[in-house]
């Protein structure tokens, strides 16, 4: 397994690691539920240096970014960043990562740790042919995520800059950090040296940051309703047949970004949807569990688990068929699914 | 890591106990919650049920994944811990006494001396079968 630089901090901090993606991380220090709600409250810090930045430069960056993403860098300024889908030419989605524009010759993408080598073949195969624009793929350096209502005073605190806007970025030295997040909580995400990051890292917990594993970012992310990819996406289903119809910018007639066709029609005539369950029952929700209508067979859950936050068990799913109920059959157990809007968590409350 | 003495072990870390009425109480053990994490859900046999030695009859759901419980003797499942629907917690925070999981009336005593002890199942734990 590879180490982040952090991983002798998470050893002493009794962090319980685990295989992530070829990756030893912490899935939880102490408890999960506590880790979830610190974060929910005040301000927990995750280690997520497996996700790999690479830079992209060169005069012709920005028209080569607008073919490969679903979403259009075209509406980046510099210091900004957005969120999209990376597809292939059948709109199956590769990965899903956020872009940031340092410069309109230099953007920046972090890429999924378990997607990144086939994430770089796919990109390396698409500039073939391509003049003025380069790939920079060294990065040995940190990533940390500091989230929760109390991450922007914390951050004031060790004297870390942060920007003012969601979905911006900043440059301080050689860190770049950027108001995103995988929890629903505001917070910034940081990019940094692996030297820096280890100081940063203490100097955060030193001013009060509660470490959190990978079990915590899993369910902060599901009761926030954020996509995980492998489980929520693949590249058998389209953005459209996992929910983020919202990444996928259309508005330009002319931009023939990859798999445009096909996802095209997916939104014009959807046969799949993603939607969100809470399980009306006892009993705890997990990916792939198969769902149904009138008992017939509409789907299966995308991903599923515990929501901290509200005590109930909540879940994605892909259906064919929309409706207000399901059922989900757990253990050869058919029970009740009512269907609701995610987020289904927002201020640490049930938006449900 | 010391596990009580008085109670018996199965390779898949349920505990089991020889109460004064001759039934078998089990749980999970200590190392089982400490790798399970949170406990949110315990589905729990049916009283009546009579299971076999090594059948899976429960299952403890944590927030990380669902774990199937075996019966460590065979019998009859005579009572389940009802407080864990409502605070499924006990396991982590009880593990060994009010985070008990169900009560077998066993078909023959004896078959408990079969388990493990908690030298032997420290032993397990640390050093693999």
């Amino acid at each position: 397994m590879r180490q982040t630089p952090l991983f002798e901090q998470h050893q002493a901090l009794g962090g319980k690691i685990v295989d992530f993606a070829g990756w030893a991380l912490p899935v939880q220090y102490s408890s999960q539920k506590q880790e979830h709600n610190i974060v929910r409250e005040h301000v927990g810090i995750f280690d997520v240096s497996h996700m790999s930045p690479v830079d992209l430069t060169g005069p012709t960056v920005g028209d080569f970014l607008r073919r490969l993403l679903t979403n259009d860098v075209a509406k980046l300024s510099d210091g900004r960043a957005l969120y999209t889908c990376m597809c292939q030419a059948d709109g199956g989605v590769i990965d899903d990562l956020i872009v940031y524009r340092a410069s309109a010759d230099h953007f920046r993408l972090v890429l999924n740790a378990g997607t990144r080598d086939s994430d770089m073949a796919w990109i390396e195969s698409q500039l073939a042919g391509v003049a003025g624009v380069e790939l920079t793929t060294a990065f040995d350096g940190v990533l940390i995520a500091v989230q929760g209502p109390e991450a922007i005073a914390l951050c004031e605190k060790i004297g870390l800059p942060t920007p003012e806007k969601r979905f911006s970025f900043l440059r301080d030295g050689d860190r770049w950090i950027a108001r995103t997040g995988y929890t629903g909580e505001d917070g910034v995400e940081i990019m940094l040296g692996a030297e820096d990051g280890r100081q940063v890292w203490q100097q955060l917990i030193d001013a009060g940051a509660a470490p959190c594993g990978l079990g915590a970012r899993d369910s902060l992310r599901l009761e926030a309703g954020m996509a995980l990819y492998g489980n929520d996406l693949d590249r058998e289903h389209t953005p459209i047949a996992s929910g983020l119809a919202w990444v996928v910018d259309l508005k330009d007639p002319a931009r023939e970004f990859i798999g445009r066709d096909v996802i095209e029609a997916a939104k014009a005539d959807p046969q799949e949807h993603m939607v969100g369950v809470v399980l009306e029952a006892p009993g705890v929700l997990r990916g792939h569990l198969p769902l149904f209508h009138q008992n017939q067979q509409v789907g299966e859950l995308t991903s599923g688990g515990y929501s901290v936050s509200t005590g109930r068990s909540i879940g994605l799913a892909r259906v064919s068929t929309l409706a207000d109920d399901y059922e989900v059959e757990i253990r050869t157990k058919r029970l009740p699914l009512r269907r609701v809007k995610y987020p289904f968590v927002s201020h640490s409350k049930a938006t449900f | 890591m010391e596990s009580p003495t008085d109670l018996r072990y199965a390779q898949s870390h349920e505990w089991a106990l020889l109460d004064d009425d001759g039934n078998v109480l089990v749980g999970i053990t200590e190392h089982a919650q400490s790798e399970l994490g949170d406990v949110v859900f315990v589905e729990t046999p049916e009283v009546d049920r009579t299971v076999a030695a090594q059948e899976a009859c429960a299952v403890v759901e944590s927030v990380k994944a669902a774990s199937d419980l075996y019966a460590p003797v065979s019998g009859t499942i005579i009572e389940v811990n009802s407080d864990l629907a409502d605070s499924p917690e006990l396991i982590n925070e009880s593990p060994y006494e009010r985070g008990w999981i169900f009560k077998i009336s066993p078909d023959d005593e004896s078959e408990i001396e079969e388990l493990m002890t908690a030298s032997e199942y420290d032993d397990f734990v640390e050093h693999g079968a």
